[in-house]
């Protein structure tokens, strides 16, 4: 479970997150949905220890997070996949793998596993990240933060320019994971992919929560999506 | 002497300096690649493993092999470790911004200079080379050490390599190297790394000195012309590529050697200057950088 509680948050004297909070359960799909700048990607950012934040908490299981360095945040088992899949593009899609599986030790039974879920990875394994199609880098990118076994999944729009059959696909493999126990966070700006996944759905303006409501008696014309989305 | 040994001799000792400026500029390569941090401090590294290489060989009892040996173990370790210090004391507190950094460097490059003349003097202090072998080539003697030079620098740099390409501790430097914040989300330490990179640019740096100082003397201001040297190879090879850097060394040593022999060493710096300029204006991103 993935408490954040108040938090604030920001860039040097900027602020951009005010007062947010939001929850993710185990086996639970949360999709977060905001306009452009609302504060979706400074909110995964400050959960992984990228940004510090100035107030409120976030706890993974009721262990805080904030008190520890960047890098022990992924080691307590949270997986990211950032805005525009940041890949280690000079290296091989076996190298991004391998830093996936470093993180938290991870051995050749969850490379296998990984590798499974995205049977195009294998076939290109020894070639260059940044030459993959836009497709493949997804899954990439997806597939090197579940080298974590990660119990937390962050997602910031991981369909963002992609064919629907690879969107199925994500949907798919995220589904799959849910059904495995993981919390997943997916910020999303798709009406349909977000009803098609989500279990409760968080609208966040102006860098707080507005609203969290479950995915039930939903539709794409639902007025929430027209107030926080403009759609 | 004739054109033909005369030419072997003068290409013989550029190849001597080739192999000692490749160490030495592939270490402000490294640090550079990953960090993005210009080491002005670079050549003092380089002085201080001379200097150090001096104590240790002079204070050594035993053959001259064997304090020299321990010179270099010794050298780039402690130069290693200073430089380490450095970054967690200063440049890690600076946050490496790029101009801040470069005026903390210049600021420890004073630091280091002063503390040697404080403790080492203001002399030129000779290094026994480890083993005295002629070699004797058809047209003249050669010294088997600065051959040896030559192979020893050759070993440190497929050992940097490997250690580059092959190892997970090379994995991890460069996904350092290519994105620091997502290297931090997949657990990299990266202020370690930053301590290790910076060490290990400085041991090499060390190490350069360490087998140059037979043939040159140590001196607290001898980490100018390394310096220098190493700034217009890995700017001609293009920074932070170390294909690059290696290839500039070999063209900077060899004409160096070969101009100086010819015709005068200040020729040579002059040449490598204009060479430097010309790269900058029709090819600033180096032979071997890609376009930014
Ligand atoms: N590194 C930064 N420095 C300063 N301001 C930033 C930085 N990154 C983001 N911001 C600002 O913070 C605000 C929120 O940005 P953020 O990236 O979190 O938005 P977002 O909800 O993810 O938007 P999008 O849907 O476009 O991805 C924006 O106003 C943005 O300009
Ligand atoms: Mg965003």
């Amino acid at each position: 479970m993935l408490e954040l509680s108040n938090i604030n948050a920001g860039y040097g004297n900027v602020q951009v997150l005010r007062g947010l909070s939001l929850t993710a359960g185990p086996g639970q799909v949360t999709c977060v949905m905001g306009r452009n700048g609302a504060g979706k990607t400074t909110m995964l950012r400050a959960i992984m220890g990228q940004i510090s934040t100035t107030a409120g908490s976030i706890t993974l299981s009721g262990t805080p997070l904030q008190t520890l360095p960047a890098h022990e945040v992924p080691r307590a088992g949270i997986g990211y996949v950032p805005q525009g899949r940041r890949l280690f593009g000079e290296l091989t899609v076996a190298q991004n793998i391998e830093i996936g599986l470093m993180t938290r030790g991870k051995g050749r039974a969850t490379r296998d596993y990984v590798l499974s879920l995205f049977p195009r990875l294998r076939e290109r394994l020894s070639q260059r990240s940044s030459t993959l199609s836009g497709g493949e880098q997804q899954m990439l990118a997806i597939a090197r933060a579940l080298c974590l076994e990660p119990s937390v999944l962050l997602l910031d729009e991981p369909t963002e320019g992609l064919q629907p059959s690879m969107i199925t696909l994500i949907r798919d493999t995220l589904l799959t994971l849910k059904s495995t126990g993981v919390a997943i966070v997916l910020v999303e700006q798709r009406v349909d992919a977000v009803l098609a996944m989500a279990d409760h759905i968080a609208f966040v303006t102006a860098g707080s929560v507005a609203e969290t409501v479950p995915n039930t008696g939903l539709s794409t014309d639902s007025a929430q999506f027209k107030t926080y989305v403009g759609v | 002497m004739d054109f033909g040994p005369f030419l072997l001799l003068a290409l013989m000792e550029g190849m001597v300096m080739a192999a000692v400026l490749a160490l030495t500029a592939v270490g402000l390569s490294l640090v550079f690649g990953v960090m993005r941090v210009v080491n002005v401090a670079h050549g003092e590294f380089f002085m201080l493993g001379a200097v150090i290489a001096w104590f240790v060989t002079h204070f050594m009892p035993g053959p001259p092999a064997v304090a020299f040996a321990a010179a270099l173990v010794i050298c780039p370790l402690l130069v290693g470790g200073i430089a380490a210090l450095s970054d967690t004391l200063i440049l890690k507190r600076l946050n490496y911004d790029p101009e801040a950094t470069i005026v903390a460097t210049i600021g420890l490059s004073y630091i280091f200079q002063q503390t040697a003349l404080t403790f080492y003097g203001p002399d030129a202090r000779p290094v026994l080379a480890p083993f005295d072998l002629r070699i004797q080539l058809p047209w003249f003697g050669y010294s088997g050490y600065k051959i040896a030079v030559v192979f020893a620098a050759l070993a440190i740099l497929l050992a940097v390599w490997l250690l580059m390409t092959r190892t997970r501790a090379g994995l991890i430097m460069r996904a350092t190297q290519l994105d620091r914040n997502t290297a931090r989300a997949f657990g990299i330490n990266v202020d370690r790394v930053y301590a290790a990179v910076f060490a290990l640019g400085a041991g090499l740096a060390a190490v350069a000195a360490v087998l140059i100082v037979p043939i040159q003397q140590a001196h607290y201001l001898m980490g100018h012309d390394p310096l220098l040297l190493s700034f217009i190879v890995v700017i001609i090879g293009g920074l932070g590529s170390l294909r690059g850097t290696l290839v500039a060394a070999l063209v900077i040593g060899l004409s160096d050697g070969v101009i100086s022999v010819f015709f005068s060493p200040t020729l040579a710096k002059i040449l490598a200057t204009l060479l430097v300029a010309m790269v900058l204006v029709f090819r600033p991103q180096g032979l071997f950088g890609t376009k930014p």
